[in-house]
């Protein structure tokens, strides 16, 4: 007989020791700009060494919570892929050889590459950071240097949200602004997977949850955060404009509008000239006739034409009226009833096209209706408006709104975000108690914005800044002939409102030397040879293309931490830090982690020193700018700037205002302030970022809220109050159109008018994407998603993250499946007008119908990331990127588009449609096309890891 | 084989909510960076960077399509991990006493030194919720991180399992179950809490919350599929809602 062991309990101590320090910096592990404890060991000698790493519970962006990313910090810490010194390539572009070389030397090839251009033709310098969180920082060394070809990766990733935002109401989504968590009653989220912002939109899901909060996601693919909402609206790619669009059709058939709010707080009722043909057709009446004069309205109590201005007026938002110089105008508030009620915008006329029943449309218009009027919220919080008039209450409509990426990503993007927020006036629900409110430093509208500049001379800074908002013909980057004066075309008239650049047409552009050839190409922490390129396999063969006596783009100059595939395919690594080793300032003047109660701050700092030949990029950036003798970057002969660190703290942006808005002057300033040289200790004495709350009579209706915008200047985030009123109706996109017809010193070709008179129309519009141009043999969409827990390439190296996502099946819906024979685990080709992927596949129920989609980035380059050549996200991972032309199909005259919104320019990724076969599995065994290899600068990740605090 | 102890007074625990995860793989990360420098041997990984990378991990997230009998096909995230059951099969298999169950709180351990990697126990649990370590030879499984939840070294707000305080969608909770007035408890009597696989006999202290009904409920019970007004006409002209909200403000 067996026996039975009476287990005799071991002693476990349950408090063993945890750390010996606790430094607290913020997370870069995605773009969300957590805060993080990071918890360090001492080794054998006394060293201090990363041991783990937790959210910040005191932190605003996360209050403590961490997602896989944030967790799995550690292992990006120690990352095999991690490159030890600058390099100097030695074989041909792509192959990875390099040599090491000193930074004397690597700062010195570089220092005399950008003089040449500098002194010759600043433009021949293109200069784009992807990824990066200082780009007002970057931004200030290219307006200095003087080439007017500047931008980070907002072209390719959400400028269509941050663009229609700004100009409709001052801010956009994520980091301009987010829900009332609190107070909402209703939550929409339309086109977000598991990204931005992480962990703030998870916080808010989760408060949404424990009140029974209903959440409706929209979006075609049911992962994520879709995945939990209360009901699931799996709409049709690139259609999400013309559904809100039937909501609003819906809403103004029931009245579900707050006119107060309208009346008084936007544009509804400024009145429209309408007499085409002239000059002035579409352009708002104004006083006197005077452009810059205030708009007019019908005054309600005469009938007559007056200024929106006079607080004793009030504004029609229906009628026409005759103005002084017999032309007859019309509200804006008119136009937009008039639009939106036609019956093309019916539930029943755009069901089939969205896939969304006009059951479903009526019904979610009717719960906006019963959340935003039945049950408004009502604050006791008496405020006074920018007009002077005391309102002894705030009243709400809690309604909210959350959208990203895939409204944005596809090129009627603009008019679909401007779309979401005319549904979210309409209700009365932006800057109202329970809708969608702003993070300081925004509201901030477009006119408050710099306008975009790109003149300029050898040897001489930049007119100003590169990128800003139009507000009309005259202020686009142009040469007198029409040519674009960016080697983007931004602000041209492919793209005239194109505010974040277009990152994803440089290299294209410059290879074709149109609109002019370039000398050298410097990239900051942006994988343009991989996953961050449309056609990848074409931009590849751009960077290595070669006339005859050079490269077509002669000088590639990189910075990155981690051997990515971009590395291979350049002349000069400059090796940045990891996240731990450096320092970085999350800045006001830059994007912003404020939340709608506070302004927000933040520091990264080195917790620990690198242990390679490393240096963190901006500190590098200022060495540089001191060796070209830049202005503002020497005082004498002399560095003025020690390090990034030292840049922080010392710069001033403005008379007192700086990098950082904490503890200025004597240490007791916020917001402004001399600078103050113990400013650093003070963030890290507060655990890495600083906070200033918004006053409770500021907290909403902040556009006209006379409290905040006091309380703005002196937080130093303009000089003087700047109310204004939400733009329903855009004048700038009118002027464009007027533009297109011929009037003005400044129009388009003949070419670019027709689409431009198209686009841009200045109440929201839905069009088909322009993807759908390649017609019926391309009957599915195919799209992307980002995993929670990976960020973009950066996460393949991660040896815990690459558990979780090491391969990335082609999702295809079950009926797709059926009819081409695919059972999980077959191989298929997916074919678009511009290639031919074979890829591996699984079958879902759980997406749009006609929807093909596949996780983000996963695909690698072989011997890129320190992965070994089998590993799973070289042999079955893969890139939709390849499927993906920069260009559209060529037009009847020959033109060819860039793949992009025709308004901001941004990149259409999410326009793609295929076509889907089943294929025999690859004879080797790898997904198709093949990317090639590349030598690894940094050998090849070890065999085996267990991570213990012996180990670290 | 292994005894049980006597039924114990304290059953700490986890709850975790299907309705709210949104199976971001945060815990299991955590769990993973906590417990490689924590309790017993570290957490290996094989072949971490090459063509068939694993390793040990106490939790796990796994995602199921469902396909409901009505509407389309709903994804959920199952995080799994040891439940701590009150008849532990994982307990009573093991030869050589390794494996227990704590009488002062009902948490189930392995005394790794006692541990000779038979892997008996991992085969008896129905839940898959132990793994053997690929370099150490011992069984893991999740500790309820026993090396937290008193600790004082750690503050008290931190004294409670690594994935508990990283969840960002807070899905997860901590507590002791067999308290009827506590937080867990009262959370699974208000949502209906049920164990895992209960015909395996297992009594697992562990709680799921279910999903709530998707795509069922509209915001109110006025909001009844828009019956109600699918039949009004679109107004032409001046919009008599318009012009008497206007008059209320004049």
């Amino acid at each position: 007989m067996l026996s039975r062991r009476v287990a005799k309990e071991p002693i476990v101590d349950p408090s063993p020791h945890v750390s010996d320090e606790i430094r607290k910096t913020t997370c870069y592990m995605c773009a969300c700009r957590c805060g993080i404890d990071v918890h360090l060991v001492r080794d054998g000698e006394g060293a201090l060494k990363v041991s783990h790493i937790e959210g910040n519970r005191d932190h605003p962006v996360n209050q403590g919570v961490l997602c896989a990313k944030g967790s799995s910090g550690l292992m990006q810490h120690r990352s095999p892929a991690r490159l030890r010194a600058p390099l100097k390539r030695v074989g041909p572009r792509g192959s990875g050889e390099f040599e090491e070389i000193t930074w004397e030397e690597a700062l010195d090839m570089a220092t005399t590459w950008l003089g040449r251009v500098r002194a010759d033709d600043p433009k021949k310098l293109a200069f784009f950071t992807g990824r990066d969180q200082s780009q007002s920082f970057t931004s200030w060394w290219a307006q200095a240097f003087g080439t007017p070809n500047y931008a980070a990766h907002g072209g390719f990733c959400s400028v269509n949200m941050a663009t229609a935002g700004i100009y409709t109401m001052g801010g956009a989504f994520w980091e301009f602004g987010a829900p009332d968590w609190e107070n909402t009653k209703l939550f929409m989220i339309f086109g977000v997977a598991e990204d931005h912002d992480s962990n703030p939109i998870k916080l808010g899901l989760s408060r949404l949850k424990a009140r029974g909060v209903k959440v409706i996601g929209v979006n075609p693919v049911r992962t994520g955060y879709n995945a939990i909402a209360d009901e699931w609206v799996g709409i049709t790619p690139g259609t999400d404009g013309l559904f809100v669009l039937a909501l609003i059709h819906e809403l103004l058939r029931r009245g579900a509008v707050d006119v107060e709010y309208l009346v008084n707080f936007t544009n509804a009722g400024w009145l429209v000239i309408d007499a085409p043909g002239t000059a002035e057709h579409g352009l708002f009446a104004r006083v006197d006739g005077e452009p810059e004069g205030a708009a007019l309205v019908i005054d309600r109590r005469t009938g007559k034409p007056a200024s929106a201005d006079d607080p004793d007026v009030r504004a029609d938002l229906q009628g026409e009226v005759r103005l002084a110089d017999g032309r007859r105008a019309r509200p804006v508030f008119a136009l937009v009833a008039e639009r939106y009620l036609d019956d093309s915008y019916a539930p029943e006329a755009v069901e089939a096209r969205c896939g969304v029943s006009a059951k479903t449309i009526r019904r979610i218009a009717e719960e906006l209706h019963s959340a935003a009027f039945d049950e408004p919220v009502v604050l006791d919080r008496p405020w006074t408006d920018w007009r002077g008039r005391r309102h002894d209450k705030m009243v709400g409509r809690p309604v909210s709104v959350h959208a990203m990426r895939g409204i944005s990503a596809h090129s009627n993007g603009f008019q679909t975000a401007r779309a979401i927020h005319l549904m979210q006036i309409l209700l009365g629900s932006v800057e109202t108690p329970g809708g969608f409110r702003f993070k300081p430093p925004y509201p901030k509208p477009a006119q408050a914005h710099p306008r975009p500049h790109a003149k300029c001379s050898p040897g001489e800074p930049l007119s100003g800044p590169h990128l800003g908002f139009p507000l009309g013909p005259e202020h686009l980057c142009i040469n007198d002939d029409g040519s674009p004066r960016r080697i983007d075309k931004a602000f041209s008239w492919d793209a005239p409102l194109s505010a974040h650049g277009l990152m994803h047409m440089v290299i294209a552009n410059a290879a074709a030397g149109d609109p002019y050839k370039i000398d050298t190409l410097f990239l900051y922490m942006a994988n343009m040879a991989w996953n961050s390129s449309m056609n990848t396999s074409a931009v590849m063969e751009m960077l290595t293309r070669n006339d005859g006596d050079d490269y077509v783009i002669p000088h590639i100059i990189y910075s990155d931490a981690y051997s990515s595939e971009m590395v291979a395919f350049a002349d000069l690594i400059l090796p940045d830090t990891t996240y731990l080793e450096r320092h970085d300032c999350i800045s006001l003047l830059d994007r912003p982690i404020c939340e709608p109660d506070m302004a927000a701050d933040a520091i990264r700092w080195p917790v620990v020193e690198p242990d390679r030949d490393v240096r963190g990029f901006q500190s590098v950036l200022l060495d540089l700018g001191a060796r070209l003798a830049l202005p503002g970057f020497q005082d004498g002969n002399k560095p003025r700037y020690t390090d990034y660190a030292d840049y922080m703290v010392r710069h001033l942006r403005r008379p007192g205002v700086g990098p950082l808005a904490g503890w200025r002057g004597d240490g007791e300033g916020a917001g402004r302030g001399e600078p103050n040289p113990d400013q650093l200790e003070r963030y890290k004495e507060n655990g890495g970022f600083f906070t200033s709350e918004v006053p409770e009579e500021a907290a909403y209706f902040k556009p006209w809220n006379a409290a905040y915008q006091d309380w703005a200047v002196t937080m130093g985030f303009y000089d003087a109050p700047q109310p204004y009123v939400f733009q329903l109706y855009l004048e700038p996109l009118a002027k464009f159109q007027r533009a297109a017809e011929g009037h003005g010193p400044v129009t388009p070709p003949a070419s670019k008018a027709e689409r431009i008179l198209e686009t841009f129309d200045p109440l929201p519009i839905w069009y088909a994407p322009f993807g759908d141009s390649a017609g019926e043999a391309f009957p599915l969409h195919a799209i992307t998603q980002r995993p929670a827990a990976m960020y973009h390439s950066w996460g393949s190296q991660n040896a815990w993250l690459r558990q979780i996502h090491g391969e990335n099946p082609l999702y295809v819906p079950d009926h797709v499946a059926d009819e081409a024979g695919l059972a999980d685990g077959d191989w298929a080709f997916v074919i678009s007008p511009t290639g031919r992927i074979r890829v591996p596949i699984k079958r879902t129920g759980a997406s749009n119908p006609n929807t093909l989609w596949t996780w983000n980035a996963i695909g690698k380059r072989k011997g890129a990331w320190a992965l070994r050549d089998g590993a799973p996200e070289t042999t079955r991972g893969f890139l939709l990127n390849h499927l993906i032309h920069e260009l559209l199909p060529e037009r009847g005259d020959g033109q060819r588009w860039s793949n992009s919104d025709p308004i901001t320019g941004q990149a259409a990724w999410f326009d793609l449609r295929v076509r889907i076969e089943k294929a025999e599995p690859p004879p080797t065994g790898r997904s198709e096309p093949d990317g090639g290899h590349q030598a690894s600068p940094v050998g090849e990740g070890p065999l085996n890891i267990a991570v213990d605090k012996g180990s670290l | 084989m292994t005894t049980l102890p006597p039924e114990p007074q304290k059953k700490l625990g986890l709850v975790i909510d299907l309705d709210t995860c949104v199976g971001c793989h945060a815990c299991a990360v955590a769990c993973k960076e906590w417990n490689t420098q924590g309790y017993g041997a570290p957490l290996s990984d094989q072949d971490p960077y090459g063509d068939d990378p694993s390793g040990t991990w106490l939790n796990r997230i796994h995602s199921y399509e469902v396909k409901p009998e009505a509407g389309p096909a709903q994804l959920i995230h199952f995080p799994r991990s040891c439940l701590h059951c009150d008849d532990a099969p994982c307990v009573t298999v093991c030869p050589t006493g390794a494996s227990y169950k704590r009488a002062e709180d009902g948490i189930v351990l392995v005394n790794e030194d006692a541990c000779m990697g038979c892997g008996l126990c991992a085969w008896a649990c129905p839940y898959g919720a132990r793994e053997m370590d690929g370099s150490a030879g011992v069984m893991k499984k999740c500790t309820l991180c026993v090396d937290r939840i008193d600790n004082e070294n750690l503050p008290p707000e931190d004294r409670e399992p690594a994935c508990v305080r990283t969840c960002p969608t807070r899905a997860r909770h901590f507590g002791d179950l067999n308290d009827p007035e506590s937080d867990v408890s009262k959370l699974v009597a208000a949502r209906g809490g049920v164990d895992l696989m209960p015909e395996q006999g297992t009594r697992p202290v562990n709680k799921y919350l279910p999903p709530r009904a998707r795509e069922a409920a509209p915001f109110s019970a006025s909001c009844d599929a828009g019956s109600a007004t699918q039949e009004a006409p679109v107004p032409t002209g001046r919009l008599a809602w318009l012009d008497r909200a206007l008059a209320r403000l004049d």
